[in-house]
């Protein structure tokens, strides 16, 4: 079976948010990179479905060269290939020209299932997994917490606010990978070694003009600091009077 | 606790490869996540989590350098020395329990061992399903190994072994004993099995530094062990020793991993702690420390980083390592204790990592060669005259 796990490179959560020059977009420089939290299950689910029935993992990322160290990563815990389809501006575009790109590439690879991560946690559009399965004309599941593959087919759980719901789908499919549905792997000193001996390739992709675009970006306001009302069981009194009277929650 | 960030004052991550890269902070993500968690417990109560050995052996922890076909990973020294570091900014027990496996067991069996003693315990012990112990230290033999009383006899197709050992990282849940004993005059390697009659390991309890490793004592009473026990390859003291510029290189790189766990651990406390309305950072004493803790340390990274690409390229020497071990040490023992200096009272609680750290550093200056014996080594080779001899 030929699997296909889709990736981004995003910040890391330590990185500080400022507004670059441009008032568009967020000021790089000092960023350290990592791969966004649930792209990491995706990958984590694309081996385990190999290890499963067999096949070949390929995970594919838009991004920079630089992408190539978050890509290895993935190799070492036991993906075969990886895939960089490059581009130094990946902040330009929006989640349809990403989709339209990961779609042409997983058709050339002849894929018959693509994990993606819930969300990437820098952007927060939640929007490319869907739109993948839509240009693919793929079933979709969403935010999958349980997955059952078998030939042509599968069972999926979702977690929604009525409760969990199970789903059956036919593969082809997309399935975007939410916290819960397995627990990533650490590269081994063996995985980490067996990296040279695979590929990763980079190529250009047909890069669509985004229909939507950032026109303005806005750090959230500073919180106000706190204010201690008393110590101990004597404050309670006070700490009501100030969640009625002043923060108005109760 | 907060993440942990590597002091790199002079960008040496440049001068590592991806890989070497890859390897560093996948162990550094699990000391962060699984060890560093329960190591204060592990500390207080002085145990080892044996638990973990499995995971210590899927990261290849053990024997990192090994050729894969005795079951390593067959890595460089860099890279062996990286998963040192990263090992002891965990704690100098942590990292103890990987070198002994690695360079003091699996070393000798690989250089000495015979081929059937190679793949009989070198696959095992890589995956953690045999643990090992080093039998050189005596109670009354420490910097002179040479003096040694433990003696082996001929007796008829095996040997009968007889003394005792101390201070035995492991000795108590070793599997497999490399034991260095005098037959006919010469200093010789056994490897003995756990459960041979005659043959036990009692835990040396009371210590207040490696707490969390397990220390032992060997005693063996007339232990009949095969012909085949014998490692054929290795003869004189310069067995043992072989094994211990192994260990030695490891410590060379270790002992900079709590070094480094104390400077971020002391610096990120300094910017935080306010004394007189500004943070501690802001004042000139602690900045003075800082800075001389931080040349320091990037004198050691630049000195083990070096030693390993010559050891890579063939071309390190015993003496080398004593210089690296004996400076490297003295570098994170001094971190250690300024850091601990550094930050008060709040210094001496385990809740911080210091105070373990200071407390190690001293079993890890003194075991394999002290900071005096190391200093003798060097002036001898300096001056091609023994002090010691």
């Amino acid at each position: 079976m030929k699997i296909v796990a889709c990736i981004k490179r995003v910040p890391t959560t330590e990185a500080q948010a400022k507004i670059a020059g441009d008032g568009k977009s967020l000021d790089n420089a000092g960023w350290q990179y990592m791969a966004s939290f649930y792209d990491e299950i995706a990958v984590e689910q694309a081996i385990l479905t190999k290890e499963k029935l067999g096949g070949e993992v390929t995970v594919v990322t838009l991004g920079p060269s630089a992408a190539s160290k978050e890509v290895r990563e993935f190799l070492a815990r036991g993906a075969d290939t990886g895939v960089i389809l490059k581009d130094d501006h990946p902040s330009m575009r929006d989640p349809r020209a990403t989709a339209k790109a990961l779609a042409a590439k997983v058709k050339a690879l002849g894929a018959e299932v693509v994990f993606v991560g819930r969300v990437a946690t820098d952007r927060d559009h939640s929007a490319v997994g869907a739109m993948l399965a839509t240009y693919l004309g793929w079933a979709c599941v969403t935010e999958a917490i349980g997955l059952e593959l078998s030939a042509g087919k599968g069972v999926a759980k979702r977690e929604t606010e009525h409760g969990v719901e199970t789903v059956e789908f036919s593969l082809p499919a997309v399935i975007t990978c939410n916290k819960g549905l397995n627990e990533p792997r650490r590269a081994s000193l063996k995985g980490i070694m067996a990296v040279k001996s695979k590929t990763i390739a980079e190529e250009a992709f047909e890069n669509v003009a985004a229909q939507v675009t950032v026109s303005k970006v806005e750090l959230p306001p500073a919180r106000k600091a706190g204010r201690i009302v008393g110590e101990g069981a004597a404050a309670v009194p006070a700490l009501i009077e100030a969640l009625r009277g002043e923060a108005r929650i109760l | 606790m907060q993440n942990f960030r590597q002091l790199d004052y002079l960008h040496l991550d440049d001068s590592l490869s991806d890989e070497e890269k890859m390897v560093r902070d996948t162990v550094r993500a699990w000391v962060s996540e699984r060890y560093l968690p329960i190591a204060m417990e592990h500390f207080e109560n002085g145990t080892f989590p044996m638990n973990l050995v499995p995971e210590l052996a899927e990261l290849g922890a053990f024997g990192p350098t090994t050729p894969p076909e005795y079951g390593g990973a067959g890595v460089n020294n860099v890279t062996a020395g990286l998963i040192y570091q990263e090992m002891e900014r965990g704690d100098s027990g942590l990292r103890s329990f990987v070198s002994v496996q690695g360079g003091l067991v699996m070393y000798p069996i690989f250089a000495y061992g015979s081929e059937a003693q190679k793949k009989r315990w070198l696959p095992k012990l890589a995956t953690g399903e045999a643990i090992g112990c080093f039998g050189l230290t005596e109670p009354d033999f420490g910097s002179n190994p040479g003096g040694m009383l433990t003696v082996a006899k001929k007796d008829g197709k095996g040997y009968v072994l007889n003394g005792r050992k101390m201070w035995i990282t492991n000795g108590t849940v070793a599997h497999v004993a490399v034991v260095w004993a005098r037959l006919e005059g010469k200093i010789r390697g056994f490897l003995v099995e756990k459960g041979t009659k005659g043959f036990t390991a009692p835990e040396q309890k009371h210590k207040w530094s490696l707490r969390a490793s397990i220390t032992s004592e060997l005693v063996l009473e007339d232990v009949h062990v095969g012909e085949d026990s014998l490692l054929p390859n290795g003869e004189g003291l310069k067995a043992p020793l072989g094994c211990l510029t192994q260990a030695r290189y490891g410590i060379t790189w270790g002992a900079l991993g709590a070094a480094l766990a104390c400077f971020d651990e002391g610096l990120q406390y300094a910017k935080q702690r306010i004394v007189f309305e500004k943070p501690l950072a802001n004042l000139q004493i602690p900045q003075q420390k800082l800075a001389n803790v931080a040349t320091q340390i990037s004198l050691g990274q630049l000195m083990a980083l070096h030693l390993g690409r010559l050891k890579d390229d063939g071309k390190l020497t015993p003496a080398m390592v004593s210089m690296g071990k004996r400076n490297n040490c003295q570098i994170a023992l001094d971190t250690a204790r300024i850091i601990r200096d550094l930050m008060g009272a709040n210094g001496i609680s385990l809740e911080y990592q210091v105070g373990r750290h200071m407390c190690n550093l001293e079993s890890v200056n003194t075991y394999e060669g002290t900071h005096d014996i190391h200093t003798l080594a060097i002036g001898q080779e300096l001056t091609g005259l023994s002090a010691f001899r």
